[in-house]
């Protein structure tokens, strides 16, 4: 089968299969979702739907998986068919099970360090907005700093110092991550903490944890979860990136972006296999920003 | 005249001060280092003797500022330093390769904006027709594709065929002609990634003006829907073109690293992903320094043209 007409037959399927899923929430949902749903855009179902099946798929990797994740289970390079419906890696590992455990790690390692970018930063960007004065001075022109040089090569630089290891990719993507998690939250909380009713709560001698907790980030809540999905789409590009290229997360834990370089080989010979983890990573991030469009779309109140 | 060249000064002083400071954030990078540079060449085999004598091979006795101010009149004349890995001076190693690397950028630029700007008047022009619905579905799936699939799926598709090489082998020798047909999968890949982004930002920058009274007005003059987008929209909207172009440029700079790798193509970024797997810090600092400082030059480039291009934005100080 040609590529065009592969891709075409998979446009044709999701679209069907977006459109039976809206149907479906609009009939099992109760009434005031319903509506949502009714009105959502189809790349906005698609996108839920496939969230859905990759969260389904993360959650259930050691049932549905037909071999565990590092074993050893056939030759070398096996087409596909038989016992190996996706035939073998490299080493002979079953390439669909290493697939699947793959949405657990990779979905995983990537939600983490979006986590911790989000709680880092918005926590600093809340608090500088808050307090304003010269510790709003010294974190913004820290974060000015950082952000002058660009994010991929200055992770580059951060891992080269600290060694290639799972922890330490998260920490580093999160940091790095985390001043661009500042800046949104730090300019979004500013229109927050001069409104009347902060005023208030800070008059009647609240905390500055009761502050960021119960009146700014109720309030600053739209943008953040927008720019949350927006952040775990780069996010997971640069954590597959970086294990692409070898820096990021190592065999034998089951990772598409390494899974891609590890069987880049079979490309040249016309075998599409080691585009189905670099699919699937692609998959993931257009639907989650189908779905932040929506999103997006719908907090800034346009309709069309 | 004299605004105008005040402003420009401005923005250079600030374009310095920001490149002192990422030179200082990079240099800073090796203190971090949990014991320092000798311990880390030396890895296992240090002993106290052998520890002090790299320690004063590399100067690593003098105080941080002193060795900071080493480094950056070095890098500054092209002096480098040495390789940690292999000893060789880095400079020779960066060569050949920055050459390659700007051709590549330049090449995928060349290509990206003219098709951007194209792409996105017409979906400005169009819009709400499928042509608008198609492209802005298409360039929101390109923005979220990995480099790496892009470019595996060009590999398949047109390298499989026969039409263009899959793999990229520069010698000084090669002609022009032929470095651009063999880079011409690089560079597509590039285009594509790119291409999405700037145009999703034109067609909005217009779309965003297209509410203004003065278009209101060439309309009620009777101007036709591409006279209004060419000649009342697309100048007014120049500024966050230019600044979309600039942030998209400074992408392509960084954006090389992974299509370098895949297509093992002989530029910065190959070298910068093999030093850092082999944590050979100086090498890594080097091109860091580099790519940032291009980062920082195109970004100052693009606010000076965007404030030319709209002189209310002069006043803003």
């Amino acid at each position: 089968m040609s590529l065009p007409v592969f891709l075409i037959l998979f446009l044709i399927a999701g679209f069907a299969l977006a459109m039976a899923f809206r149907a479906t929430l609009t009939r099992t949902l109760p009434h005031n979702q319903a509506i949502i749903a009714r009105d959502m855009p189809l790349t906005a179902a698609f996108g839920i739907m496939v969230i859905i099946v990759y969260i389904f798929v993360a959650v259930t990797a050691p049932v549905l998986a037909p071999f565990a994740e590092r074993e050893v289970v056939g030759s070398q390079f096996q087409p596909w068919g038989g016992a190996h419906p996706l035939g073998t890696d490299r080493l002979g590992r079953d390439m669909l099970s290493r697939l699947i455990y793959g949405a657990r790690n990779t979905v995983g390692i990537a939600f983490a360090t979006t986590v911790l970018a989000f709680v880092v930063g918005a926590f600093l960007g809340i608090w500088a907005a808050l307090r304003g004065g010269w510790l709003d001075q010294v974190l913004s022109r820290v974060v000015d700093a950082l952000m002058a040089i660009p994010s991929l090569i200055f992770s580059l630089l951060l891992l080269t110092i600290f060694g290639t290891s799972v922890l330490t990719l998260i920490l580093v993507i999160a940091a790095v991550d985390a001043t661009r998690v500042y800046r949104i939250s730090r300019s979004v909380a500013q229109g927050i903490v001069v409104m009347d009713y902060v005023e208030a709560a800070r008059l009647r001698g609240e905390g500055t944890w009761y502050l960021i907790r119960r009146e700014i980030l109720p309030n600053a809540l739209a943008p953040l979860v927008a720019e949350f999905g927006l952040r775990f789409c780069f996010v997971f590009l640069t954590i597959s990136s970086l294990s692409f290229l070898g820096l990021g997360i190592k065999p034998p834990m089951a990772d598409w972006g390494s899974m891609v370089r590890d069987n880049a080989t079979l490309i040249t010979f016309g075998d599409i296999t080691p585009l189905l983890p670099a699919g699937a990573i692609a998959l993931l991030t257009v639907a989650v920003n189908f779905v932040v469009d929506w999103q997006l779309h719908r907090a800034s109140g346009l309709k069309e | 005249m004299h605004a105008v060249l005040k402003m420009i000064a401005q923005r250079l002083a600030l374009g310095a001060l920001t490149l002192i400071v990422v030179s200082i954030v990079i240099f800073s990078a090796t203190e971090l280092l949990p014991g320092d540079l000798a311990s880390a060449i030396l890895g296992q085999a240090a002993t106290p003797e052998t520890l002090a004598a790299m320690r004063a091979q590399l100067g690593l006795n003098d105080p941080a500022p002193v060795r900071y101010w080493a480094w950056l009149t070095g890098a500054l004349q092209g002096d480098f330093g040495v390789s940690l890995a292999t000893r060789r001076p880095i400079a020779d190693m960066l060569d050949a390769r920055l050459g390659n690397t700007l051709f590549l950028a330049l090449y995928a630029a060349a290509l990206a904006v003219p098709l951007a700007l194209v792409l996105g008047v017409l979906a400005a022009l169009w819009r709400n027709s499928i042509f608008d619905r198609v492209a802005n579905a298409g360039a929101l799936s390109a923005i979220s594709f990995p480099e790496f699939f892009v470019a595996y799926i060009l590999v398949l598709w047109l390298a499989q065929s026969g039409y263009f090489p899959s793999m990229v082998r520069l010698t000084p020798a090669t002609s022009f002609g032929d470095k651009l047909y063999m880079s011409f999968l690089p560079a597509l890949t590039l285009t594509l990634v790119v291409t999405a982004h700037m145009m999703r930002m034109t067609r909005a920058a217009i779309i965003n003006l297209m509410a203004q009274p003065f278009i209101e007005m060439a309309r009620l003059k009777g101007a036709s829907p591409l006279r209004i987008v060419l000649r009342h929209a697309l100048p007014n909207a120049l500024a966050p073109i230019i600044n979309v172009i600039a942030l998209n440029l400074a992408y392509l700079i960084t954006g090389v690293v992974v299509v370098e790798v895949v297509f093992v193509y002989p530029g910065l970024g190959q070298l910068m992903v093999d030093s850092v797997a082999k944590r050979d810090i100086a090498v890594v600092q080097a091109i860091a320094l580099i790519f940032a400082s291009a980062y920082v030059l195109l970004n100052l480039t693009a606010d000076v043209l965007s404030t030319l291009t709209n002189p209310r934005l002069m006043k803003r100080g």
